[in-house]
Parts: structure tokens; C-alpha cells; sequence
């Protein structure tokens, strides 16, 4: 028999944790995030509806909010998340600094997934009389969507990582478990179970995001 | 019917202004097909992209049916883009997209019904000669194909105007034959204008009534095909009718011509209605001088012949002259040539 300090209950609800801190912050990132990048894009330069203030405002506070390690970016923001969620620890407070870690890094993928359609497919767009709303929809998006949803998969494996991290504060999941059980406690079957389950997460978000990414592609 | 006055083009880049246009002035007609030939770099994207505004003129104006685009709103402008089709060098289809879907998209931006537009497409894919096509992808097709797909896609909206940017170059020569047959067709058949910006004097021999050679940003030279391939005047415009009509003497012959003080050595190019005349006949009966033919060229222009003599003269200096007087009278172009 293996010895642990952990029951299998304990187990599968850390492992439910983080699947529901993920996902809960990737959706939130993604809706915050999809459309920065988009911002971006299209305010940038030589965009479609260039606006030097908007991108001079949006750029830096991507970059901002990117250059700041996650674990500081969970202690920093502990007040606002207070004030979202009333409380700064758990599972919902660890989703306040996990979404405002992951929009930003959302924004950017997308910026650079749309930054690389064809520009002749923009010209077209253009000579078509297509508005910015028009462009954004037929050409923008659908020939970016492959690259879209490979920026997606990083984002959420990125996401994972930072999810075990918030263990931390005592988000719960399985990064917590591991800080717990098997680092203050000398568990070292838990850590073992931790790695494997992240292990296994990656590589099941990275092979679905490939599949679907070679699926809307095309040949 | 498209008019560009007096345009100036100057680009900015980091600090560095480049002239791309200059002091441009060109008129096509309706029904025209317009070609613009020069080298890289001489302005011809510039000058086409102004005709749907993809860029602005620093100076002057473009005119479309008499109506100067920069007096239209942003969104009236973009309802007579959809009046003026483009297709593209390296055609610039969605590859995210069926055919079907390249196609449908200018009438998707119309908010057109579904049914009108899967009724158009097909008409389209039918008129391009791809109907089979409809439900392939874009990587799935050979370079004449996607062109076609792209000029179904320019047709869509019902363009007045056809704009082709290096429309040919990146094709074979055999597909470039069949898709300049193809834009003649929309020509004749939809009356629309098509303005065609090419490097190859081949595309313009095949199927432009006009032409306009363009360097460094200005038109050099511009007129009838046949006329400009008939008499070029600047040598650029030269090097580009060479490259079609090979009316150069070979070098065996340059050197086999005997050089003496009595003769003379010119260039005939005789325009269309002059060749059925047995003109050299005439002139040797009338002026009673030997005329001795080098060389002899025949091209077809569209139909019409332009074909070039060389011949050596003998005679006196006063009666050359009244030789050249005479053909000159006739509709022939008369060039006096020296071989060193
Ligand atoms: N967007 C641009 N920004 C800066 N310079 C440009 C731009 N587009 C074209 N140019 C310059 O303008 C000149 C004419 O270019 P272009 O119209 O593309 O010529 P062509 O189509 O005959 O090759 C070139 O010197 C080119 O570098
Ligand atoms: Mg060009």
C-alpha cells in the first residue's frame, strides 16, 4: 500500500478545483481578452481604425500587467479581490488575480495570432468596402481562427500553471494540495500525484488544441 | 469615366518622404481596356490603388464618373468600392474559406438574401469556368484557378470597374493567355472598364486599347496600343515594344551591310491601313531608286499588323529625302538607322 496523509475524496476535489479555477478564468480572461487584442489590432498604427489613443493606452497596460510575476500580481491585488469577492482567500479569490493575470496574456496571443493574416487578405477586405465590424467578422477572425485556438491552448496551460501557484493563499486545487500535504507535511506521493495530473493536463489541452486547430485549418 | 488629375502621391515613412506619383494625369474611358506598364517600383500599384482609394492622392484628384472621391462620406465611399472590383497578384483568397464562400463574401457585405446569393455564385463559378469547384479550398487549387475564383469574387457586387494588379504575374505563360481571355470577356461581355497595371509588354500587346508607361513615378508616354507599339518615343517605352517585337537586325546582317557614301539605311514601321498598299513598289516606280530589303517583321496587335521593314536605300541625299517625305505622307514611320 502506498502511505499518504491524503483520502482519494481530498484528491479528486483538488483536482476539481483547478479544473474549475481554469476554466472559470479563462472564460472571464478570454471575454476581457479576445476583444483587447482585437483593440489592438485594429487601433494600432496602420490598423483598420488606427487611434493612437486607445492603442497608447491598451499597450502599455498589457504590458504592465504582463511584466509582473503572477505570485507578487495575487498578493498585490489582494484588496481589489477583497472587494470583488469579499474574501481573499479560496477558490472564487484566487479567480480575481488568475483572470487579470491571464486577460492581458490573452490579448497579446491574439494580437499576434491576427497580426498574422495575410495582409493581402486586409487590402481585399478593404477594396470590398468591408466597415471595420465587417472586416473584423468575414476575414479578421475566421483566417486567424486556427492560430486562435493554439493561442488558446497556451494560454490555458499557461493558466494551469498559475492556477497551482494560487495554492499559495490557499486557493485549493492541486496546486495547494502539493504546498500542503506534500511540501510542509513531506508527502512525497502527493507531489508525485500533482506533477502527474498537471503533466496530464497539458498534454491533453495540447493535443485537443492542435486536433481542432488542424481541423479548422484545412489540409 | 475614371479620371486621375494632376495627381501627386508622397509617402511618409519614419521621417522618409518617397515620391511615388507625380504630376500623374490619366483618363480611361468607359469600355476601355487600360493598361499601365512600367518597372518596379514606378508608381503603378500607387496609381491603381488611388482609383478605389486604397490610397489617398497627397495632390490633386481622382474622379469616377465625373465625381471626385475625396467629396464622398466614409460610408458613401464604401458603397462605390463595392462599384469597383480588384484582383490580385497573389490573389488574396480567405484560405479559411471554401470557393463558394470566396465568392459569396462582397454579397455577405451586402446583407444579401442566401438564396441570391447562392444563385450568383454559381452564375459566377459557371462564367469563370468553375463550377465544380464550389466546395474546394484555396490551397486545393493551381494559380489559374485561384485566379479565377478571384476574379468571380471582383464580379460579385456588379463592379463598372475591373482593377488588375499584376493580375498575370505570377502565372505561366499559357494560364496568363487563358485569364487575359477571360478579362476580355467580362469586357465585352458586361461592358465593364478594366484597368490593367502589368510589367509584361505581352499583357498589353494581347489585350489593351490603351496604354500608359509609366517611370519613377511618371506617365512618360501614353496612347493606342497600336500607335505606342507603332512609334514609341521614349526609350523606355522602347525597351518594353522590344520585348514583344523582335525588330531587332541581327548582328550577321549589321555586319554584311556594305557601307557606302550613297546609301542609307531606315526603319520602316508601317500601321495598319498602309501595309495592303504595295507601297515600296510605288515609291521605287516614282522615284527610280533601288530599294533593297533587309529585314521584314509582321505583328499582330489584336488583329491589326504592324509590321516593320528595313531597307537600304540608294539614291542621292535629295532624293532620300523626298523618299522619306513620301512614306512619312503614307502613314509609315521613317527612322534613318546607323550600325557602327
Ligand atoms: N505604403 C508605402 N509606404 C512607403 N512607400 C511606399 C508604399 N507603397 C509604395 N511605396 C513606394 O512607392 C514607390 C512606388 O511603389 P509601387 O506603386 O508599389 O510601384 P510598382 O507597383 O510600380 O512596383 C516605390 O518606391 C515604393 O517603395
Ligand atoms: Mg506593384
Amino acid at each position: 500500500m502506498i502511505s499518504t496523509t491524503i483520502t482519494m475524496d481530498q484528491f479528486m476535489l483538488s483536482i476539481y478545483q483547478t479544473i474549475q479555477m481554469v476554466s472559470i478564468s479563462l472564460i472571464i480572461g478570454s471575454v476581457l481578452g479576445i476583444p483587447l487584442g482585437i483593440l489592438v489590432v485594429v487601433t494600432r498604427p496602420g490598423g483598420i481604425i488606427e487611434n493612437k489613443w486607445v492603442y497608447g493606452l491598451l499597450n502599455p497596460i498589457i504590458n504592465i500587467v504582463r511584466s509582473v510575476p503572477f505570485i507578487i500580481l495575487l498578493v498585490a491585488i489582494i484588496p481589489l479581490t477583497k472587494l470583488i469577492v469579499q474574501t481573499s482567500i479560496g477558490t472564487s479569490a484566487a479567480i480575481v488575480p488568475l483572470t487579470i493575470y491571464i486577460a492581458p496574456y490573452i490579448g497579446r496571443l491574439v494580437e499576434n495570432s491576427l497580426l498574422e493574416v495575410n495582409p493581402g487578405i486586409m487590402e481585399a477586405a478593404e477594396a470590398m468596402g468591408a466597415t471595420p465590424y465587417q472586416v473584423i467578422r468575414y476575414f479578421l477572425l475566421p483566417e486567424a481562427f486556427g492560430s486562435l485556438i493554439l493561442s488558446l491552448t497556451t494560454a490555458t496551460i499557461g493558466l494551469i500553471g498559475a492556477t497551482a501557484m494560487a495554492g499559495a493563499v490557499g486557493a485549493g486545487g492541486v496546486g495547494d494540495m502539493a504546498i500542503v500535504y506534500g511540501y510542509q507535511r513531506f508527502d512525497t506521493f502527493v507531489i508525485i500525484a500533482t506533477v502527474v495530473v498537471l503533466v496530464v493536463f497539458v498534454q491533453v489541452i495540447q493535443s485537443l488544441g492542435n486536433v481542432l486547430a488542424r481541423k479548422v485549418r484545412r489540409g | 469615366m475614371i479620371e486621375l488629375r494632376d495627381i501627386t502621391k508622397i509617402y511618409n515613412k519614419k521621417g522618409a518622404a518617397v515620391t511615388a506619383l507625380r504630376n500623374v494625369d490619366l483618363q480611361v474611358e468607359k469600355g476601355d481596356i487600360y493598361g499601365v506598364i512600367g518597372y518596379s517600383g514606378a508608381g503603378k500599384s500607387t496609381l491603381v490603388r488611388l482609383i478605389n482609394y486604397l490610397e489617398e492622392p497627397t495632390e490633386g484628384q481622382v474622379l469616377i464618373e465625373g465625381v471626385d472621391l475625396a467629396s464622398y462620406s466614409v460610408s458613401e465611399l464604401r458603397a462605390k468600392k463595392k462599384q469597383i472590383g480588384m484582383i490580385f497578384q497573389h490573389f488574396n483568397l480567405l484560405e479559411s474559406k471554401t470557393v463558394f464562400d470566396n465568392v459569396a463574401l462582397p454579397l455577405v457585405l451586402l446583407k444579401e438574401k442566401k438564396q441570391v446569393i447562392e444563385k450568383r455564385v454559381y452564375e459566377l463559378l459557371a462564367f469563370v469556368g468553375l463550377e465544380d469547384k464550389a466546395k474546394q479550398y484555396p490551397n486545393e487549387l493551381s494559380g489559374g484557378q485561384k485566379q479565377r475564383v478571384g476574379i468571380a469574387r471582383a464580379l460579385a457586387s456588379n463592379p463598372t470597374i475591373l482593377l488588375c494588379d499584376e493580375a498575370t504575374s505570377a502565372l505561366d505563360p499559357q494560364t496568363t493567355d487563358s485569364i487575359l481571355k477571360l478579362l476580355k470577356k467580362i469586357n465585352e461581355e458586361y461592358n465593364i472598364t478594366v484597368v490593367i497595371i502589368t510589367h509584361e509588354m505581352e499583357v498589353v500587346k494581347q489585350i489593351c486599347d490603351k496604354v500608359a508607361v509609366m517611370e519613377k513615378g511618371e506617365i512618360i508616354e501614353q496612347g493606342a496600343v497600336i500607335e505606342v507599339f507603332g512609334n514609341p518615343k521614349h526609350p523606355t517605352t522602347e525597351t518594353f515594344v522590344r520585348t514583344v517585337i523582335k525588330n531587332e537586325v541581327p548582328d550577321s546582317l549589321k555586319q554584311a551591310i556594305q557601307k557606302d557614301g550613297n546609301s542609307k539605311l531606315l526603319k520602316l514601321d508601317f500601321l495598319n491601313q498602309s501595309s495592303s498598299e504595295p507601297l515600296i513598289s510605288k515609291l521605287i516606280q516614282r522615284f527610280h531608286v533601288k530599294v533593297n530589303i533587309l529585314f521584314a517583321n509582321t505583328t499582330d496587335i489584336q488583329g491589326a499588323m504592324l509590321v516593320t521593314l528595313i531597307v537600304q536605300l540608294e539614291g542621292e541625299g535629295a532624293k532620300a529625302k523626298e523618299v522619306i517625305q513620301f512614306l512619312e505622307g503614307n502613314d509609315v514611320a521613317v527612322q534613318e538607322v546607323v550600325y557602327p
